[in-house]
């Protein structure tokens, strides 16, 4: 699904990824977990198309089709999501129609007619249901006024609601407390399936004992230094990351 | 050069035939004004106040005047239908410079008295002495509209009277040959009376040069609530000159509401004094430009009394090359304790030829007050932009939505439900190209025939 070769990308002249490679298959949960500064979240940014960041060498390929080539927009439509770790607030722009643009365009995409009003309202009903939602919230202004918590299930509700091939949760976990962690992780549960996949960037195990991953991979200096299997992430919390730069830093 | 001469020599030649059409209130102003006149000169560009905006260059070309009083042909109120339709049956309409009534405006007023200065000159004489109250021919525009002007609409609402079906104005440009179109509106609210007025400008003939000068006084008294909507959706070669005069009494609310969708060039003027305590104002102001337009905004509220607030905002949208200002003043003289008065102009650039003049002015003699002011001038913000593509929203809907959510507080302050609904569509059509000016808007304008 995703294939990522040899990616170097920077901002503002200083060089953040340094090489990264990574593959994930449809059905997969990967987590990538790394001190302060290794580039995960510059990974998630480069992958969604954030016009700040250069690429400055390798590939992506998504679903057979040259990443980087797309725009932000058309990289959504072809399935990839980001939930940001600082959800953005628009204010005067609400819910709904921020919704509404967002599905009907990718429906414009594929040749498919706006939704209806009507069948747009029971889609938006029915997915809120899924991070518990209020209503309320969804006819507020984006993020305007959320709380932290708020806005983290409402970037789970916008996953919800498009469908996405591969879902990147960027510290998702950051400022939510227990119930919400509960709720939030038990929404991308619901929405997990055999053809989809997820990267999930985090900072501590506790997301990823609600959220098991398949595959943890360490980024530090801009390079995943080490792959293994979910205990790894156990292994992390237990030790820290020392043990692992020290390593790197002696090679 | 001197582009004034050539009005006040046309002025001199036709004095008796613009007299003969007018009301005797309106002749006996015009000596004063002739003298206001005569030595002035009309501001040029980079003038105090007029930084961006050259007012000798739109008055200079030779437009031609309707001054034996032609009513144009055509019935307007059939020929035309506003943008902002359904909102009174208590409509006039603004041929160039003739008022019609429309057909049930007068049933429809509501205990509101509507007339042209004519009529009003043998039924209100009283009320129609009022004219010129406001008017300050410290303005070389205001005394050439002052010098020149043949009628106008009068908006009297007695003691007490709350007017519910809102008044509607409809201003229209549609000749074949170039017009300077002198209009003239005076309102006269007595003590607790309450109306809403909605005026549209509008221009039919889109290739033709249109000058609209324009003088609204608007007198409230004692506890009367008045709105007044001004919208104007014009064409590239309409030029606008307007001023509002205001004076509020005791406890008065008066909400001024500028809007500008589509123009060519556009200078308003807002001058509110507040002489009564208790007085509330709140003027707002919405500018949507692009191509070559150019809004320019002039406010000055004056604090002649204590315990009063007055609120301002003003927000510009800028695209292309298009040029706005704004210079807003605030001031509170001397005795006049725990004024509240907060102004604000907040402007978005979306091309990098877009330009925005700001000044704002508070003056104070007061200690005892409350008042700020805050301007900004910015771009779309980029990580909003950003967020809503990785949803995939495309970049151009993405700034559309932002553009559009940046003037809701001021669409949502519009106290007329009919007009906010209908102005958050208009901005809509008007960010999405569809209303890029009034020569595309055939289908909302749906000029018949």
């Amino acid at each position: 699904m995703l294939q990522i070769k040899d990616l170097h990308a920077s901002i503002e002249g200083k060089e953040i990824l340094k090489g990264v490679n990574l593959t994930v298959n449809p059905g997969e949960v990967h987590a990538i977990m790394g001190p302060n500064g290794s580039g995960k979240s510059t990974l998630s940014n480069v992958l969604t198309g954030h016009p700040a960041y250069t690429v400055t060498g390798g590939e992506v390929t998504f679903g057979g089709k040259d990443l980087l080539a797309l725009s932000p927009e058309d990289r959504a439509h072809e399935g990839l999501f980001l939930s940001f770790q600082y959800p953005v607030e628009i204010p005067g722009v609400s819910m709904v129609n921020f919704m509404r643009a967002a599905i009907n365009e990718k429906r414009k995409y594929f040749g498919q007619d706006p939704l209806s009003a009507s069948d747009f309202l029971k889609l938006m009903r029915e997915k809120r249901a899924i991070v518990e939602l209020d209503n309320k919230l969804a006819s507020r202004a984006v993020n305007e006024g959320f709380s932290g918590g708020e806005k983290k299930r409402n970037e789970i509700f916008q996953m919800a609601m498009l469908e996405p091939k591969l879902s990147i949760l960027d510290e998702t976990d950051s400022g939510l407390d227990i119930d919400a962690l509960r709720i939030v992780a038990s929404g991308v549960n619901t929405l997990k399936s055999e053809d989809n996949a997820t990267i999930v960037i985090t900072h501590y195990q506790r997301l990823l004992d609600y959220i098991k991953p398949d595959f943890v991979h360490v980024l530090y200096k801009g390079r995943i230094v080490m792959s293994a299997g979910p205990e790894l992430a156990l292994e992390l919390e237990e030790k820290g990351y020392d043990w692992i730069k020290a390593q790197i830093d002696n090679e | 050069m001197n582009a004034l001469r050539q009005y006040i020599d046309l002025f001199n030649d036709n004095r008796k035939v613009i007299e003969a059409g007018s009301p005797a209130v309106l002749n006996a102003q015009r000596d004063a004004a002739l003298a206001a006149l005569h030595g002035a000169r009309l501001p040029r560009k980079g003038s105090e106040d007029y930084e961006a905006t050259d007012l000798e260059a739109v008055f200079a070309p030779d437009y031609g005047m309707n001054l034996t009083r032609i009513a144009f042909g055509g019935d307007a109120t059939e020929s035309f239908r506003c943008d902002v339709p359904n909102m009174s049956t208590c409509l006039y309409t603004c041929f160039n410079d003739v008022i019609v009534p429309g057909p049930n405006a007068m049933r429809n007023a509501g205990g509101m008295v509507v007339e042209t200065f004519k009529e009003a000159a043998t039924r209100h004489p009283e009320v129609l002495a009022r004219y010129g109250s406001l008017a300050q021919f410290d303005d070389p525009t205001v005394a050439l509209n002052t010098l020149l002007a043949q009628d106008g609409l009068l908006v009297y609402v007695p003691r007490g009277v709350v007017a519910e079906r809102p008044l509607q104005l409809v201003n229209i440009f549609n000749t074949t040959q170039p017009l300077m179109a002198v209009r003239r509106v005076l309102v006269v609210l007595e003590d607790g009376a309450s109306a809403r007025m909605l005026v549209c400008d509008h221009t039919q003939s889109k290739d033709v040069n249109f000058l609209s000068s324009q003088v609204v006084e608007i007198i409230a008294g004692e506890d009367s609530t008045f709105d007044y909507y001004d919208l104007e959706e014009s064409t590239p070669l309409t030029h606008r000159v307007s001023t509002i005069y205001a004076r509020q009494a005791r406890g008065s609310n008066v909400l001024i509401d500028g809007i500008t969708l589509t123009n060519g060039f556009t200078r308003n003027n807002y001058r509110v004094t507040v002489d009564g305590e208790h007085a509330e104002t709140t003027l707002l102001g919405m500018t949507v430009a692009g191509d070559e337009q150019h809004v320019d905004t002039h406010t000055l509220i004056s604090h002649n009394a204590g315990l009063c607030r007055s609120n301002e905002m003003f927000k510009y949208v800028l695209g292309d090359k298009a040029v706005g200002a704004f210079a807003g003043k605030i001031l509170i003289k001397e005795g006049c304790p725990r004024v509240e008065a907060y102004q604000g102009n907040r402007n978005l650039c979306a091309s990098p030829q877009a330009r925005m003049y700001t000044k704002p002015q508070l003056e104070i003699y007061t200690d005892d007050v409350k008042a700020s002011h805050g301007t900004t001038i910015g771009q779309l913000d980029q990580e909003a932009l950003y967020y809503m593509r990785t949803r995939g929203i495309s970049e151009a809907e993405a700034q559309r939505l932002l553009m559009q959510a940046f003037m809701s507080d001021v669409i949502d302050g519009v106290r007329l439900d009919v007009l906010r609904d209908r102005l958050h569509y208009l901005v809509e059509k008007r960010f999405n190209g569809t209303l890029a000016s009034c020569s595309s808007c055939a289908e909302a304008c749906m000029v018949k025939g």
